[in-house]
């Protein structure tokens, strides 16, 4: 298939494979573990689970699978918020699919579905719309979800509806921005990380500026990666090169489709119809200042937070779940308690477990391969 | 996925004003004028004709043809009812064949029970029914006895089938789940995953256009060319609901064994590939309504391949992987890419109604 094909090469892979064997036994040399790259975006752990790239990097270098699900990072108590909306019965409430199966602390939407919610699965906020157009009579809500790469398309949903005068439409907007949550990581004070793949579709909105504070102050490679195997591949490579040279630059290996500056016509989008929250909870993480944005004053009658009365209350994450080690990388997926005996993807106890691009959730279907031995056979 | 080559599919007409009532689950005059009519009418057969209340079969002709009952069943509510390459109708007949066939089993005879809502076209009940007689009579098989009833109108979607089946198990074939060993070769009929990616166009919620048609086909004559030139077949499963990542999983669990893919043999039309690469769905979950996957000792897998390709349903069969030790009950699959990973089984629902 074209446009697909020439980045799964498997021939291309092998030579890639042989140079970053080369460069990582160069960079590792001396050091007492292996060389910690971070994937941040949860698109990346996908690819690298799917195609079993992990097994196919040589034991110097080990992937840590960062913060970059959405859907995983939401914390409960939003999901109980967002269930407590589609129990409204003026209300339908749109979502994308994964996030249908969150659990929240009492149930999921999928389970309020069952229970007489109108509960839709929607593509894009656009999709949500026409269903608000469809149904003068009723409020749609869109469940406003993602980082910088979905946050234009909602904001332009919104302006669309205004545009045509559209009164009952409105998101219930967790939408978050990933730079102030790579700082806290790297903040951390347990921190072994050494590099970062650089999130592809955030970058192609934000542009490369925002990180260079990751090369500038904290010293560390960034390398901006497509999603193709292939493209995961030269990033890991690229960012060996920084690390054997001792560079710490933001660097761009997704070209095609990642300007420097990013897509001025979606930030401007997303400053008319958001703004920044002091704070914003992630799951796993706690509390981080400037990680959320929410609606603009301006435009509150696209706001369901302001138009209906949410419950907003704080859910305490289980206390089993060790999803921020996971998230900050200082455990694998494999090490968490009850990785795979309570928390399995058809019983998530832990964000991580709960979408295909969760840490867990991905290790889980794809990854167990040197696991076979030192867990119990989860049951299905 | 090009627009520009994609057939125009044309839903059938419900223009007719004869629409089904609660009159016609009543048990009066109107329920035996809809039975004559459109249900008798399409399945004519001598059984179903006498109108008794069940069907009668001699048990000295079903003996004569193998020495073990199969007996199946299976209810259809795919949403919606007309899809290109098929219909509730076609689903409702090949899907319980199948069920019997993929246990060796010859199959006979159909039940046919329909749930029916208020308001529903009697021509679109006409349509699926002759679509049913067609199916039944390409793999030579009778629907011999069945119920309708009517429900008021948001108790049903438009119309729910159930069909239940019974074939004859020839002697000596002893297909089962648990019969897998280390050294069996896998194998399958052609592309996966048209089904499901043909439901998933024609529902339209996706503003995706293509030429895919779901694959909805009888198996039966080709397991019966299968049997006739390897007796031993260990494992045969149709890979419908949660596609062939499933039923492979199935396998290695019941018979403790590891089976590996790889990804490079397993057919896939490039329009499927592009739906999956677009909304990101794994074609290895993707519902097929015609496909099997069956496991055969090596010695023999070029000539099973050989009898299936002779046929239309096997014309593209491949040889897909292999039965191994280790990791048991593990299903791992060799990535184009030249990785490997685990396939699992599938969590959740990727489409709900799809058959």
């Amino acid at each position: 298939m074209k446009h697909v094909d020439e980045f799964r090469d498997p021939e291309q892979a092998q030579k890639l494979l042989e140079k970053i064997s080369v460069l990582a036994k160069q960079v590792q040399a001396g050091k007492d573990r292996p060389i910690h790259i971070m994937e941040v975006c949860g698109g990346h752990t996908h690819t690298i689970f799917r195609y079993g790239i992990k097994q196919m990097l040589p034991p110097e270098i080990e992937l840590v699978h960062g913060p970059g699900c959405p859907v995983c990072v939401l914390p409960m108590g939003r999901v109980d918020d967002c269930v407590a909306l589609a129990e409204h019965p003026e209300v339908i409430l749109t979502t994308f699919g994964d996030a249908m199966r969150v659990p929240g602390s009492q149930k999921s939407l999928l389970q309020a579905k069952a229970e007489g919610a109108d509960v839709r699965m929607v593509y894009s906020p656009t999709d949500a719309l026409s269903i608000a157009r469809k149904h003068p009579e009723k409020e749609v809500v869109f469940f406003a979800l993602g980082f910088e790469t979905t946050m234009p398309s909602t904001a332009l949903t919104v302006l669309q509806a205004e545009d045509e005068g559209i009164k009952n439409f409105s998101l219930f907007c967790n939408h978050i921005t990933i730079i102030p949550t790579i700082k806290a990581i790297l903040d951390s004070p347990d921190l072994q990380l050494d590099g970062f793949l650089g999130p592809g579709h955030v970058s192609m909105i934000i542009g490369q500026h925002p990180y260079l504070f990751i090369a500038d102050q904290y010293k560390r490679p960034l390398v901006i990666a497509g999603f193709e195997p292939l493209d995961i591949l030269q990033s890991i490579w690229m960012i060996l090169n920084q690390l054997k040279e001792q560079r710490h630059e933001i660097e761009n290996q997704y070209g095609r489709v990642v300007q420097n500056e990013g897509n001025h016509n979606a930030q401007e989008a997303i400053e008319k119809v958001f703004e920044l929250r002091e704070f914003f909870e992630w799951r796993g993480l706690g509390s981080i200042e400037h990680s959320g944005v929410r609606v603009r004053e301006g435009y509150a009658r696209y706001d369901a937070e302001r138009k209906f009365s949410i419950p907003n209350l704080k859910i305490a994450d289980p206390k089993s779940c060790q999803c921020g080690e996971v998230l900050k990388g200082t455990l694998k997926p494999k090490d968490c308690k009850v990785f795979g005996t309570t928390c399995t993807p058809e019983t998530p106890l832990g964000a991580l477990m709960v979408s295909t691009e969760g840490a867990c959730a991905a290790y889980y279907s794809y990854g167990r391969m040197d696991s076979f031995e030192s867990k119990k056979e989860p049951t299905t | 996925m090009n627009s520009s080559n994609s057939k125009s599919f044309i839903p059938p007409v419900t223009g007719k004003s004869q629409t089904i009532t609660l009159a016609h689950g009543s048990g009066g005059k109107a329920m035996r004028d809809l039975i004559d009519n459109v249900i008798v009418k399409s399945f004519d057969n001598p059984a179903l004709a006498l109108l008794e209340d069940q069907a009668r079969f001699d048990l000295k002709e079903l003996t004569s043809l193998g020495d073990r009952l199969a007996f199946t069943t299976d209810s259809y509510v795919v949403d919606p009812l007309f899809f290109p390459g098929g219909d509730i109708g076609t689903l409702a007949v090949n899907g319980t064949i199948n069920d019997l066939a993929v246990g060796g089993a010859v199959p006979l005879y159909l039940s046919c029970g329909f749930i029916l809502e208020e308001g529903l076209s009697v021509e679109t009940l006409r349509q699926i029914t002759e679509s049913m007689k067609k199916e039944a009579e390409k793999s030579q098989v009778s629907i011999v006895t069945g119920d309708t009833k009517v429900v008021h109108r948001g108790a049903a979607d438009k119309l729910f089938i159930n069909t239940s089946g019974i074939g004859i198990i020839p002697e000596g074939v002893n297909i089962a789940a648990t019969r897998a060993e280390p050294g069996d070769m896998v194998l399958i009929n052609g592309y996966i995953g048209d089904h499901g990616a043909a439901i998933l166009e024609a529902r339209g919620d996706l503003a995706l256009k293509s030429s895919i048609e779901s694959d909805c086909q009888p198996l039966s004559k080709m397991v019966q060319a299968m049997l006739d030139v390897c007796p031993d077949i260990h494992c045969l499963r149709d890979a419908t609901r949660g596609g062939i990542a499933t039923v492979l999983n199935e396998f290695a669990q019941s018979s403790n064994v590891c089976i590996k893919l790889n990804e490079k043999e397993i057919p896939l039309r490039n329009e499927v590939r592009g739906m999956c690469e677009i909304l990101g769905l794994d074609p290895l979950y993707l519902a097929n309504e015609g496909k099997l996957l069956a496991i055969v000792p090596r010695e023999y897998v070029e000539r099973v391949k050989e009898a299936m390709q002779l046929l239309p349903e096997g014309q593209y069969s491949a040889v897909i992987g292999e039965v191994v030790e280790t990791p048991e009950k593990r299903v791992l699959l060799k990535t184009n890419f030249g990785g490997e990973r685990i396939v699992d089984m599938m969590v959740g629902d990727q489409l709900p109604r799809i058959c």
